[in-house]
């Protein structure tokens, strides 16, 4: 392996510093004092009170985490069920049909997805707000579950399924036994990034929230057209946590499952 | 393949597949045939022809075009460069990271940065030169944008680059190929899968950004997506909001279209490791 020169070097980190500056420096301003993003006058922790003391704020952040659960519940459920249908497909053409079609929501722009779902839902009459959010999340996070299941779905080899059966297991017993353990990773991987779509989604939820209902990435929107408030930097401070935890945390499960994989 | 059992699994999915994939397309082609009375109408056709739409379909391609050929021309060598280090794994998540921190969290970080008391004015005027007028402009919006981006097409990317056999790199070299030209006939070449689903995953989003144009850009870039948010949710235009989205659909297939690998020279690069 060649080593980098030294150009190479401060490329890349300068890469890497335009990447993280503006997150760092949203998060450093949280503990501003003063009340804007410019001079830095003392520590503080009170624009990180002022987000759990506003109970408006607290019951959209609960809203935000109950429809990213939910929804990644159900895209999960629905999308290992698919996989698992989808590999037993014996049609070509029907198959390849069918994945085109599950890929059609993940190309598709945000844009796109917000305003047919809005004109789906007003024709059919759900109400938007929380139900109509629910549903496009767990919508739009279908196809990515089936994306992260189908791989190990193909890995799997029918010999495990026929030998299964062959002792006598019945089809549930090799649904919850055989298939379901050996794809686990897939599954969890799925969940994971469902959820982080539904949290991350602005554009679509957008769209088809009433005036009720609203997630976190709305109301940040309406605060920061708003203007500058450092509120919305204490948010940020919290959601890089969540968010960095969620990311250990994800790569620590697929790291110890392909070790614990491996050793079998 | 004798999981017949397996079917009945689909059925949710078949449901999903035509209540949330195929009902919202013809839906919107539906609304695009309908005027703001209900009627059917070919107007809001018409009406895309005309020089308004034409014009903001043009700068939203031109500004698309833009945001992709600056992030290509970070992101290569910077996938590049990642390859070539130890911990390339780690470095990739790295990357990976800031893509996973909520888009609007982003966009905000550079309404204080790009302010008129932001640090880069504060460097401006430390050089001695008057303050800048930075947000609101078309570079800031440029610029956000390129910054988001920038891990979508890292990604795919260094995985070409990943794969690419280094042998292929030395034989090059070994046979008289100058750097560049090793980069020009060999890398560039064989990555170029990695260039083309990296383009996709930035062209066709950059077509339709709306939140950043109103937050960086103050409603001075007017984006395919700007202007069906507006139609839908601000003039309650459906019709004509539906029109764009169709047309936005038709330019995101074409694209597809340019930007899809090619099976048969994915294997065949393939087998040569």
């Amino acid at each position: 392996m060649e080593k980098l020169s030294k150009k190479a070097k401060l490329y890349l980190s300068f890469v890497f510093v335009v990447l993280y500056a503006p997150i760092l420096f949203l998060v450093f301003y949280s503990f501003n004092s003063g009340d804007s993003m410019t001079n830095f006058k003392s520590f503080t922790f009170s624009h990180y009170s002022d987000v759990f003391n506003d109970s408006r704020l607290m019951v959209i952040l609960i809203n935000t985490i109950v429809v990213a659960l939910l929804s990644a519940l159900i895209s999960t459920i629905i999308g290992t069920l698919g996989s698992i249908g989808i590999v037993a497909i014996r049609n070509r053409k029907l198959r390849n049909m069918v994945l085109s079609l599950n890929n059609i929501l993940i190309v598709s722009p945000d844009v796109i997805i917000g305003a047919s779902f809005l004109i789906l839902f007003t024709m059919v009459g759900i109400k938007l707000g929380f139900a109509s959010v629910l549903l496009s999340h767990a919508a739009f996070s279908i196809p990515i579950v089936v994306l992260m299941v189908l791989p190990k779905l193909q890995e799997m080899s029918s010999s495990l399924i026929d030998a299964a059966l062959d002792l006598g297991a019945s089809r549930r017993d090799v649904l919850t036994r055989v298939i379901l353990p050996f794809i686990k990773p897939g599954i969890f991987a799925g969940f994971f990034m469902a959820l982080t779509y539904s949290l991350d989604d602005f554009a679509v939820t957008f769209f088809v929230t009433g005036n009720g209902f609203s997630t976190l990435s709305v109301e940040i929107y309406s605060m920061a057209r708003a203007g500058v408030s450092l509120t919305v930097n204490a948010i940020s401070g919290l959601v890089l946590f969540v968010t960095l935890i969620l990311v250990l945390g994800y790569y620590f499960i697929i790291n110890h499952q392909t070790r614990t994989g491996a050793h079998k | 393949m004798r999981r017949k059992g397996n079917l009945f699994s689909l059925i949710p999915y078949y449901i999903w597949i035509l209540l949330f994939v195929i009902a919202p397309i013809l839906l919107v082609v539906y609304y695009s045939l309908l005027d703001l009375n209900g009627h059917f109408t070919l107007n809001n056709y018409t009406n895309f022809f005309t020089s308004v739409y034409l014009k903001m379909t043009l700068s939203s391609f031109w500004y698309a075009f833009l945001i992709t050929l600056f992030s290509l021309f970070v992101s290569y060598p910077a996938a590049y460069l990642i390859t070539k280090l130890k911990h390339k794994q780690l470095w990739l998540i790295l990357i990976i990271i800031p893509s996973w921190i909520n888009l609007l969290l982003k966009t905000y970080a550079f309404i204080g940065i790009f302010g008129n008391k932001g640090p880069i004015n504060a460097f401006v005027q430390a050089i001695g030169l008057p303050n800048q007028q930075i947000l609101f402009t078309d570079f800031a919006f440029v610029f956000v944008a390129v910054y988001i981006f920038i891990p979508f097409m890292i990604l795919p990317i260094f995985n070409a680059l990943d794969k690419l056999n280094p042998a292929l790199i030395d034989a090059a070299r070994d046979l008289g190929a100058s750097k560049f030209t090793t980069l020009r006939r060999i890398i560039i070449p064989l990555t170029m899968n990695g260039i083309k689903s990296g383009v996709q995953a930035v062209f066709i989003p950059s077509l339709s950004l709306f939140m950043i144009t109103r937050l960086i850009a103050g409603n001075r870039v007017i984006t395919l997506g700007t202007a069906i948010e507006e139609q839908f949710l601000v003039t309650q235009n459906w019709g004509m909001g539906s029109t764009i989205a169709v047309f936005l659909i038709i330019f995101m297939f074409i694209i597809m279209l340019f930007t899809g690998e090619k099976r048969k020279g994915a294997s065949r690069h393939g087998k040569t490791q």
